[in-house]
């Protein structure tokens, strides 16, 4: 018997076969998977995105420079406040506009209410009913109704501070250059820390949950890039830093790194210059600064099993709880230190010049740059998406992974893979540079 | 009134398709916190890929369709979608007007290759984005940029309960004077879309003392050029300004595009 199927898996390995995934299920945007195995070796990964392109980059010039928090949260539903402070740090710093420290703080605790909302939304609804074996989180909620509503309630929470501090909760409106339109007042931030206090014990749980799950035995080992503060955990400011030494302000961006339009796979890669692949999101965010993180966070990643870095991106799940508990306790704390402020906005003059800017989205670090003329009308500008600078190595990272798991049936590996892209929650609504990809099968 | 499931005997098939967009319309669907697990207790949740990886063969009774058409291969899946829905309903700003990536209607879309990409040749994309209803007959338009949340759960309940959904034609400036706020406009000197835009949203900008940029698109015969020609007379604004203004997430639709051509490129 034992014979006889090794034999048979001999005769399948000699084949060649294709395990493609149409459309991928449970990420934000539209794309597909292809991997192509010949014998007993995987010959290529593709992660496809046929999400059309949308060309931000070519309709923002001839726009002014009041309009890219507007236009370009417009790139992603998911992670909209992303683009609007990166597109805000890249023009101030173009016009060398210094806001204020409440203004800075605002501008924190909305980025905490994405953060949550984002991280709750893939830990619950796409990444966890993977682990479970459910196919999505509403068969999860038959049979687990009271966790999955814990998971609806926090999301819930970071969108009300989204709601109160910008607005709404999908393409806020209360974002300016300099500051915001509105300030809270300090009542209705009072209402919402009673709401956190729950989101906390949430927060915890949610932790403990994720910590229970099987993380199949996996790691990736590409240089983790992320932004870096001296006096805290890195969210909207600080420097770009790496674990092989990397360290450079907004300006040296674009001299260390390059896109690459890859005719092979058709799809633009962010790589650095000397080194090639690189990894933005989380587990690096994680990763660099474990030491910035609150003690209690620290302490529940310690218990939870993740180390002071996490290299199996399965775990990332677990990442992300870690750092939905942190974004909450920096609500807490902003609120609990607010004071409204007179005026919600710095006064903002554009002038000829180039600003370069960066913020740490959910799944990674989120690069703009715009030229203006001396009207402050756009000339020029780049933006580079997370998932862009990351689906290279997201390519790798499946490239391995199925190699030692040839063996299993068709089924389970793609269920498999299909877990291990939305590892890294890929927003492919995000990705304008990403092109439709022609299949080619064996 | 008779519900679906009486009427039918089972749960009625949903499905959500997506085209050019930003997912933050389908994602109005797992924001209803509050809702979402009494709606799946309604309607059975057959295709929706960014909630589940299980999917149900069609015909669907109701489709959501998120995005414009921008592609060859786009304005082919749309007539598939639309063959398999009983009734298909466009969500959003990019569905019901082509979105904000209709930028490319008044442009050359060969230079916006050109510009963000190294290889235009690889490049399958149609010159214009366009909505939903210039490709398939669509039986109900939901509009904004993101749509209201609860109005999207006020049509899906009005179409279990074979109902029209009711969701307001009127403009801004009514929801705006609901709600007490002062006038951005009028008192605050800042230029405003709310007296031609649709309302829906809440009025949110003016409550937080900024005029409104339009998202939800043109109300109901708006009269557009009489509130172009306030802005410039009162407000000082430049025909480039206005037809900045006229060409955001609704530049595709009719009285937008129209009215910023009347003042200019």
């Amino acid at each position: 018997m034992q014979v006889r199927k090794s034999l048979e898996r001999k005769g399948k390995r000699m084949a060649t076969r294709t395990i493609k995934v149409g459309a991928l299920a449970r990420v934000e945007g539209e794309g597909g998977m292809l991997v192509k195995i010949k014998g007993d070796k995987v010959h290529e990964v593709q992660l496809n995105i046929y999400e059309p392109p949308r060309f931000f980059e070519a309709f923002l010039r001839g726009r002014s420079y009041s309009e890219p928090p507007d236009i370009t949260a417009r790139i992603c539903g998911i992670c909209p406040v992303a683009y609007q402070m990166s597109a805000c740090n890249a023009i101030e710093d173009a016009f060398g506009v210094k806001v204020t420290p409440v203004i800075r703080d605002l501008r924190r605790l909305l980025y905490c209410g994405e953060w949550i909302q984002s991280h709750v939304l893939h830990i619950y609804m796409l990444h966890a009913p993977d682990f479970l074996g459910y196919e999505s989180s509403v068969h999860l909620a038959a049979d687990f109704p009271d966790i999955v509503n814990r998971g609806l309630q926090l999301k819930k929470v970071g969108n009300e501070i989204m709601e109160l501090v910008g607005g709404r909760a999908v393409h806020p409106i209360n974002v300016r250059l300099g500051g915001f339109y509105k300030a809270p007042s300090k009542a209705q931030m009072l209402k919402l820390k009673e709401r956190l206090e729950w989101a906390l014990v949430a927060a915890k749980e949610t932790i403990d949950w994720v910590a229970g799950f099987n993380f199949p035995d996996f790691e990736h080992n590409y240089e983790y890039v992320a932004m870096r503060h001296p006096d805290t955990y890195a969210i909207h400011e600080g420097r770009l830093v790496s674990d092989a030494g990397l360290n450079i302000a907004e300006k040296d961006y674009e001299t260390i790194f390059e896109e690459q339009h890859v005719a092979h796979s058709n799809a633009l890669h962010s790589v650095i210059k000397t080194r090639g692949n690189y990894f933005v999101g989380p587990q690096a965010r994680y990763s660099l600064n474990f030491d910035k993180l609150s003690p209690l966070a620290q302490d529940y990643a310690l218990r939870s099993g993740l180390g002071k870095t996490c290299k199996n991106p399965f775990k990332s799940i677990l990442v992300r709880a870690v750092e939905t508990l942190y974004a909450v306790e920096e609500a807490i704390r902003i609120i609990g230190a607010y004071e409204e402020p007179e005026k919600a906005f710095v006064d903002v003059t554009p002038n000829a010049g180039t600003g370069y800017g960066w913020s740490e989205a959910p799944r990674g670090m989120l690069y703009h740059r715009y030229t203006f003329d001396d009207a402050g009308i756009i000339q020029d500008c780049t933006i580079i998406p997370p998932t862009s600078q990351n689906q290279k190595s997201i390519e790798g990272d499946l490239h391995h992974f199925v190699s030692d798991r040839l063996d299993l049936p068709k089924e389970d590996l793609q269920w498999q893979c299909e877990q291990a892209i939305r590892n890294y929650d890929p927003c492919i609504s995000c990705a304008t540079h990403f092109l439709k990809l022609e299949l080619e099968h064996l | 009134m008779t519900g679906f499931k009486e009427t039918y005997g089972r749960k009625p098939k949903l499905a959500v398709w997506k085209f050019a967009s930003c997912d933050g319309c389908q994602l109005s669907l797992l924001d209803c916190e509050d809702e979402l697990l009494a709606l799946t207790g309604e309607v059975e949740i057959a295709y929706f890929l960014e909630a589940s990886r299980a999917t149900v063969k069609g015909p669907y009774d109701v489709s959501l369709v998120e995005g414009s058409v921008t592609t060859p291969h786009d304005a082919e899946r749309i007539k598939k979608v639309r063959k398999v829905s009983k009734t298909l309903i466009t969500i959003g700003a990019c569905a019901t007007a082509g979105g904000v990536q209709a930028l490319r209607n008044f442009a050359d879309v060969t230079d916006f290759t050109r510009v963000v990409y190294a290889h235009p040749e690889f490049i399958k994309t149609l010159a214009t984005s366009t909505p939903i209803s210039e490709h398939v007959f669509v039986d109900f338009e939901l509009r904004g940029c993101p749509i209201n949340k609860m109005q999207l759960v006020e049509v899906i309940n009005a179409f279990l309960n074979g109902r029209k959904p009711v969701t307001p034609s009127h403009s801004v400036c009514l929801e705006c004077k609901k709600q007490g706020n002062v006038c951005v406009m009028v008192a605050g000197g800042k230029p405003c879309l709310g007296p031609v835009t649709q309302a829906g949203c809440g009025a949110i900008c003016p409550a937080f003392a900024r005029g409104c940029f339009g998202c939800f698109g043109p109300m109901e015969l708006p009269n557009a050029s009489s509130l172009m020609g306030w802005w410039k007379k009162h407000l000082g604004a430049t025909d480039d300004e206005v037809i900045r203004a006229l060409r955001t997430f609704n530049a595709g639709a009719e009285v937008f595009r129209k009215e910023g051509e009347a003042h200019g490129n």
